[in-house]
């Protein structure tokens, strides 16, 4: 981890953390966003992540990264993925079990096809 | 009578010793030592009191005073498996009293009571500040949310 | 199953039919076909896009883009444009401005992120995508460009009041610390959120926590202090486990430690944990934790900006205050100041829970009317049922009837009310609730949590809590009330701290508001509600019961007697709700049910 040690390297930071999400968008990356805040947890979310890394591994998946972020604010609807390809605008899905999770993987990942059931209008 | 979660006294020694080694044996770190060997135990022995009030040289009924204070910390004994129900009013109107319900007449036990067989024991908490997925509540550290009364079962069968 | 790249959602509500939504259909689909397209997009109806007064329009996802004024002319250029070029036919976009009936759209129109704006959208794990974010800019700036009292006056200028609850104008609380001479001072972060509701705290520590640690950074800088503490509560595993990983990243970065960003500013955080005590979140008693004793409230003065944590000066925060820090110094306090009332600036989270239909958190500028939350924002009540009251503010806050509906928020608005802003939660509560055990639920937590050390909390929440019970068991006594009463005004005028000064909260408001209520359970043994298990007795209707005896022959406490082909009774001394099950589960004309009295 680079260490700023002054207000130009703060400036440097910022542009290199800008470049970098510039380069996963355009390189046609697929991000996949689990909401692990506490009530995604206590919705189960635990469970959708491992199915999401599972289904990676054994299918041998490329180019995709999962990551995870904290609370939306969309309680009721957790757990919550949301799905950035490339620089496309983001598509958020809500009540992401397992199974909706693999839908997902395979069908809007994969193959480009949102699965329009659980998308939550943003 | 309860049974002891474990066997106390081989291992409470060098848990205790991990904690005051681990922050210090200074009184402004006492409650991150109990809550340490709380975790560690399951609850606070009565000999780790009397090794932490020797090493920190406080006196033991300070030490009691402040573990019997904190809802977290236990100074009795309890199960393998401790289940916290939210009892605050968001998870209450969103239909936790029938959950509760179902986690009684499931455990025959009621609030603070320890199963005879030293599995269970359950206990009413304050918020978890997850109201949004209410009725709630945790099972160790495991969360659990929009519970209903039908998942009960379930639930606790997944602990052994 | 066939798999379609994008669907096309257009809206066939009856205005829109009414401007030709039929014929945009009919051209969709020409063009669609015209294009090869037909395999790849669907075109679907649909209802309720937005308010009909932009029809026709449709909605094309995933992108969720919002066509709307169209004729069946626009359509070929917007299939060429989207599906074809994979452009947004942007002459055509509309806002979406009313969500879908059945989604809460996040944000709304309403509402204004500022605490909550990296929450959900960075990875809580890396700094970097706080620093991407504008993060850690505005102590740069504020290291670079501005001495203390500069940045206090800064926050002075913004009129950000303590969101912890108290409401007290932060800028003030930072100068009289500044104003203190004794070393070391402190910096401490409430991070203790205990009211039930609330987790607008949690979602924060969690989601973005390097807004909490920056704003801390900048307010020891104004204070003039090396040392902070972040007191989390022990329920929020996730959140202290998020804090550390941000602080040991920006100590790796050197944002946190020694001469950060060069300035010869040195400061370090430390997290503790709490051990389960609500009266923690009162700043004495907190300071008491840290120290390692039992978190009971001091008497003020002196004040902890004279002596606080180990004696010395110290400040205390929420959460959200400072995480409001950050955004003021970086846009200044004029723009923060510009929303809001006149007296409560800038934004507040709000946890809606209970009986709401989207529960979750927002944030809103201050002035927004509790209608507008609950039903602009929050959907409506569950299941559609009436509205009966909102308790602001956490367990010790009041309890509102529809009549304050229109109540802007706003700190000195909900004062005047009989409540208070608190931490910001709301739990709403549907007609079939009963106020006089929510006002027993409220007491219940108040005086498990009551820490002891006060005679009119420890013992008058006790005495309250015990005739609530009475009264919710159908034992209520003439002169309860007025008992009530006069240990409310004891309670709030003698208590040490918050804790029990609020604690007659919820039942002074629900005594003022639902007195009926009261009244009902003492005077009648009836609940409205019918919610108190006391108060509710079966019977079984003359004339619907044919006397045909399958509940009484299988009744399991022989509940029922009764003459064949004529109406049976229940006997109210034996449990009386196992007769109403038997009943439903064996014959097919259920019992009637009354509440006692009525």
């Amino acid at each position: 981890m680079t260490t700023i040690k002054s207000l130009d390297d703060l400036k440097k930071a910022r542009e290199e953390a800008l470049k970098k999400r510039e380069v996963k968008a355009a390189s046609g990356t697929a991000q996949v966003i689990v909401g692990m805040g506490t009530c995604g947890i206590a919705a189960g979310a635990r469970e959708t992540m491992k199915a999401i890394l599972d289904t990676i591994e054994s299918e041998s998946l490329n180019g995709i990264i999962v990551t995870q972020t904290g609370c939306i604010g969309l309680c009721e609807k957790e757990p919550i993925v949301q799905v950035v390809i490339g620089s496309q605008p983001k598509v958020t899905y809500g009540k992401v079990d397992p199974e909706v999770a693999r839908r997902i993987l395979h069908e809007h990942v994969v193959n480009g096809k949102p699965v329009t059931d659980h998308v939550i209008q943003m | 009578m309860t049974k002891e979660k474990k066997d106390s006294t081989p291992i409470v020694q060098p848990i205790v010793e991990k904690a005051i080694q681990r922050y210090g044996a200074s009184q402004d770190e006492l409650i991150p030592i109990l809550n340490d060997v709380n975790r560690e135990i399951g609850y606070l022995p009565g000999e780790a009191l009397d090794e932490i009030s020797r090493q920190l040289k406080l006196p033991k009924s300070q030490l009691f005073s402040v573990a019997s204070f904190y809802r977290m910390l236990s100074t009795k004994p309890r199960g393998r498996h401790v289940i916290q129900f939210c009892e605050n009013a968001p998870c209450h109107v969103a239909g936790g009293r029938e959950v509760w319900q179902a986690l009684v007449d499931e455990l025959q036990l009621e609030a603070d009571e320890t199963s005879a067989d030293g599995k269970w024991s359950l206990i009413t908490t304050s918020c978890l500040g997850v109201c949004g997925v209410g009725p709630v509540m945790m099972i160790d550290d495991d969360l659990y949310g929009n519970v209903n009364p039908r998942m009960i079962p379930d639930i606790l069968a997944r602990y052994h | 199953m066939k798999y379609y790249r994008s669907h096309v959602l257009v809206c066939v509500d009856p205005e829109c039919l009414k401007k030709g939504a039929h014929e945009i259909m009919d051209a969709l689909q020409d063009e669609l076909v015209n294009q090869g397209l037909n395999d790849e997009v669907q075109v679907l109806e649909t209802s309720r896009i937005g308010d009909c007064a932009h029809g026709p329009e449709i909605m094309v996802y995933p992108e969720g883009v919002h066509y709307a004024h169209l004729t069946p002319a626009d359509i070929p250029y917007i299939v060429k444009e989207h599906f074809l070029k994979g452009r947004v036919a942007s002459r055509f976009v509309e806002e979406v401005k009313k969500s879908n009936d059945e989604e809460l759209s996040a944000p709304t129109a309403k509402e204004v992120r500022v605490v909550l704006r990296n929450c959900g959208v960075i990875d809580p794990e890396n700094i970097e995508d706080y620093i991407a974010e504008d993060g850690y800019q505005a102590l740069g700036k504020v290291l670079t460009e501005y001495t203390p009292e500069q940045v206090i006056d800064i926050v002075l200028r913004s009129g950000l009041r303590g969101r912890g609850g108290a409401g007290f104008p932060t800028g003030k609380k930072w100068q009289f610390c500044r104003a203190s001479a004794e070393t070391p001072k402190y910096i401490i972060c409430n991070a203790d959120e205990g009211d039930p509701g609330a987790f607008m705290n949690r979602r924060v520590l969690e989601g973005d926590p390097h807004s909490v640690l920056e704003g801390m950074i900048i307010g020891a800088y104004a204070i003039g202090c090396n040392q902070g503490y972040i007191y989390c509560r022990a329920e929020y595993p996730i959140a202290v486990r998020t804090l550390n990983i941000a602080i040991k990243q920006a100590r790796g970065m050197g944002l946190l430690g020694k001469n950060i960003l060069g300035s010869g500013f040195d400061f370090d955080i430390e997290v503790r944990m709490g051990a389960g005590a609500f009266v923690c979140g009162e700043e004495t008693a907190l300071m008491s934790s840290i120290e390692g004793r039992r978190g009971e409230p001091r008497p003020r003065p002196p004040f902890p900006a004279v002596k606080g944590l180990f004696m010395k000066p110290s400040n205390i925060n929420n959460v959200e205050t400072f995480s409001n820090i950050p955004q003021i110094v970086l846009r200044g306090p004029e723009w923060y100041a510009s929303m809001g009332t006149e007296k409560s600036k800038g934004t507040k989270t709000f946890a809606l829970a209970g009986d709401v239909k989207h529960t979750g958190l927002i944030e809103v500028p201050f002035g927004l009317s509790l209608r507008e939350i609950v039903y602009d924002v929050g959907g409506g009540i569950k299941d559609d049922k009436g509205f009966k009251a909102i308790q602001t503010g956490g367990p010790m806050g009041g309890c509102l009837p529809k009549e304050y509906l229109d109540l802007p928020m706003d700190y000195e608005e909900l004062g005047k009310a009989g409540s208070i802003m608190g931490s910001g939660g709301l739990v709403v509560m549907d007609e079939g609730t009963c106020m006089v055990d929510i006002a027993r639920f409220f007491m219940e937590f108040i005086q498990d949590e009551s820490c002891g050390k006060c005679t009119p909390c420890r013992v008058g929440t006790k005495r309250m809590l015990e005739i609530l019970e009475r009264i919710c068991d159908g034992k209520g006594q003439d002169g309860d009330i007025e008992t009530l009463e006069m240990l409310c005004e004891q309670i709030r005028q003698d208590s040490l701290c918050g804790l029990g000064q609020g604690a007659p909260n919820p039942v002074v408001s629900t005594l003022k508001h639902f007195r009926d209520e009261y009244e009902a359970h003492i005077y009648e043994k009836r609940c409205p509600a019918k919610v108190c298990k006391a108060l509710i007795r079966y019977e079984i209707t003359d004339g619907v019961c044919t006397g045909c005896t399958v509940c009484a022959r299988n009744c399991p406490v022989s509940a029922i007697s009764g003459e064949r082909r004529q109406t049976h009774v229940i006997d109210p001394d034996i449990s009386a709700s196992a007769a109403v099950f038997v009943c439903r589960s064996v014959t097919s004309t259920p019992l009637s049910l009354s509440s006692f009295g009525s």
